[in-house]
């Protein structure tokens, strides 16, 4: 085939196709109209204010570096007066993080920006390893996906940053898009494409955990412009695959997105508009706020799935082993995680969302027979938010997620430890987990 | 290697990355000599060359993970010489003397 000119130059050869409107691109113009495009995004949608001092939540992945790398990019070449810092958190894993967290390392170099790494023993008392070995396998991505999504706010409180940016890009996007759409799960559409998930403060303390904002830069660029961009300009990123879920591929909703996009790439830009677009459709998803709540817990559920919690091993794409795949997650979220949690007193809550006027009624049946079309099974949406009355988190419970999920650890943890409080753990303890492995 | 490698092999670079170089030995740069052409006697092609990786090349048991229904798994951008595959003629390329493919994976996390 003859090179193909670059359609903005039309002097160098096109290297790239772009999946959203399959222009071909040379190398320079392409990286021009990726950088421009996240500039566009961050203005449109007002993620920046001057003087805000912002925290990457950095992997050493590729989504990560490539938001570090392009951010650093604008905030000179548009002078957005923003200061970037580099957060990263270590789950405890041996043989995973360690060489993501050197690349998290030489990136802080490359790049210029101070790091901070922070790891769950610090913050909760227990590696994922000594989870695992704990609860075993199976589950264990529960622990790791609760405490995952505190980390990062807890982090930047340590840090005094308001603001927290992550990676999730489109992909990521419509991959939960479509996992909520299976699940019947529109409420919780809302906060998950929602680019921005800042959260009310609950209380007036400059320190809390409740007043941490997230947003994702990068969430209308494709998986697939990331890599070429981080290819094309030569980043040093690491891929890594969790040792406790190999070869999950973060699941097959992933692969049923990559499918799509083979035989049609606007297809994951059109799931995330549409995600959107349905996400307004909710009652009560964003009105009783104005709109400026839109997603009270930050950056929360949207992540389930983020990671290897689905044991992914069938091949991918066939809607039937899609769904017993969610089935699966599904039973495991409720036997574990949900009923732990929602038991305490979440039904007088839960029907504020489906009606202003219902929000009496008490449980789902009668909200359906008042003409509602669906009931939301699980998630939430109009919480009243408070704080976590052990850790001071934002949580629409008494008691935080990851607080309940440590008070079992704690309770479990083998007589012949020290019992620690939930936020200091001795060195020792982890030398003893060391004895016992070998 | 054989004197006859001018008719019978094409000397190309094959590399890996994003997670992929797992599967190929944890080494990213494969220097290959691949047949000239297919068992048809058609000139080689990336479908052949995929074959040929995941016969002679590819040792992980877990072969799904590069290919998947006979071809490369989707998630799995294919550089051609720097340039992507579909503006290429996907897998109906036909291969060139160092030729440089790289098979770089979107799907493995950070």
């Amino acid at each position: 085939m003859p090179p193909t000119p670059c359609a903005i130059c039309r002097t160098n050869r096109a290297l790239i196709l772009r999946p959203k409107d399959h222009s071909k691109l040379c190398k320079e113009c392409f990286i021009n109209v990726f950088e421009t495009e996240i500039h566009h995004t961050v203005t449109t949608n007002n993620l920046f204010n001057r003087g805000e001092k912002i925290a990457i939540g950095a992997s050493g992945g590729k989504d990560s570096t490539v938001l570090a790398s392009v951010l650093k990019t604008l905030n000179e070449r548009y002078d957005y007066g923003v200061e970037l810092i580099l957060l990263s958190i270590d789950e405890g894993i041996k043989g995973y993080r360690d060489d993501s967290l050197e690349t998290v390392k030489r990136n802080a170099k490359q790049y210029d920006m101070p790091l901070t790494i922070l790891g769950y023993d610090e913050l909760y008392g227990w590696t994922m390893d000594q989870v695992v070995e704990q609860v075993g396998k199976k589950g264990n991505c529960t622990y790791c996906g609760v405490f995952r999504r505190q980390a990062l706010d807890r982090g930047a409180v340590r840090l005094g940053v308001k603001h927290v940016v992550t990676g999730h890009n489109a992909d990521d996007v419509a991959e939960t898009v479509l996992m909520n759409l299976l699940r019947g799960d529109l409420p919780r559409l809302s906060r998950t494409t929602s680019i921005v998930t800042s959260t009310p403060s609950a209380s007036n303390d400059p320190n809390s955990h409740t007043n941490i904002k997230r947003s994702k830069p990068l969430k209308y660029a494709y998986e697939k412009e990331i890599v070429l961009y981080a290819h094309h300009k030569n980043l040093d990123y690491f891929s890594t695959e969790c040792i406790y879920s190999p070869e999950a591929f973060r699941g097959s909703a992933r692969a049923l997105i990559k499918n799509l996009e083979r035989v049609r790439p606007s297809a994951i830009l059109d799931v995330v508009r549409s995600g959107e677009d349905m996400a307004k459709l909710v009652p009560g998803a964003d009105e009783s706020c104005g709109g400026a709540c839109s997603s009270q817990v930050p950056a929360a559920e949207e992540e389930e799935g983020g990671c290897g919690s689905s044991n992914g091993r069938n091949a991918g794409g066939k809607m039937a082993s899609m769904e017993a795949h969610l089935a699966q997650n599904e039973v495991a979220a409720e036997n574990g995680l949900e009923i732990e949690i929602t038991m305490n007193g979440v039904n007088g809550q839960r029907h504020n969302r489906q009606d202003g006027g219902t929000a009496s009624v008490v449980n789902g049946k009668k909200g359906r027979a008042k003409g509602q079309a669906f009931t939301p099974r699980k998630a939430p949406k109009q919480q009243v938010m408070g704080q976590c009355k052990r850790c001071g988190y934002l949580s629409s419970q008494e008691i935080c997620k990851a607080c309940v999920l440590l008070e079992s650890l704690n309770k479990n943890r083998p007589k012949n430890h020290i019992e620690v409080s939930s936020h200091m753990q001795e060195e020792t303890n982890g030398e003893v987990h060391n004895v016992t492995r070998g | 290697m054989s004197g006859t490698k001018d008719d019978k092999a094409i000397p190309i670079t094959v590399e890996f990355s994003g997670g992929l170089e797992m599967l190929f030995s944890n080494q990213r740069k494969h220097q290959l000599s691949i047949p000239t052409k297919d068992e048809a006697g058609s000139p080689s092609n990336i479908a052949y060359l995929v074959k040929y990786l995941c016969e002679n090349v590819l040792k992980d048991p877990r072969k799904d993970l590069f290919i998947l229904d006979g071809s490369v798994r989707p998630g799995i951008l294919v550089l051609v010489n720097d340039a992507d595959w579909e503006l290429e003629g996907e897998d109906k390329y036909e291969i060139q003397r160092n030729d440089n493919i790289l098979f770089v994976s979107t799907l493995h996390g950070g």
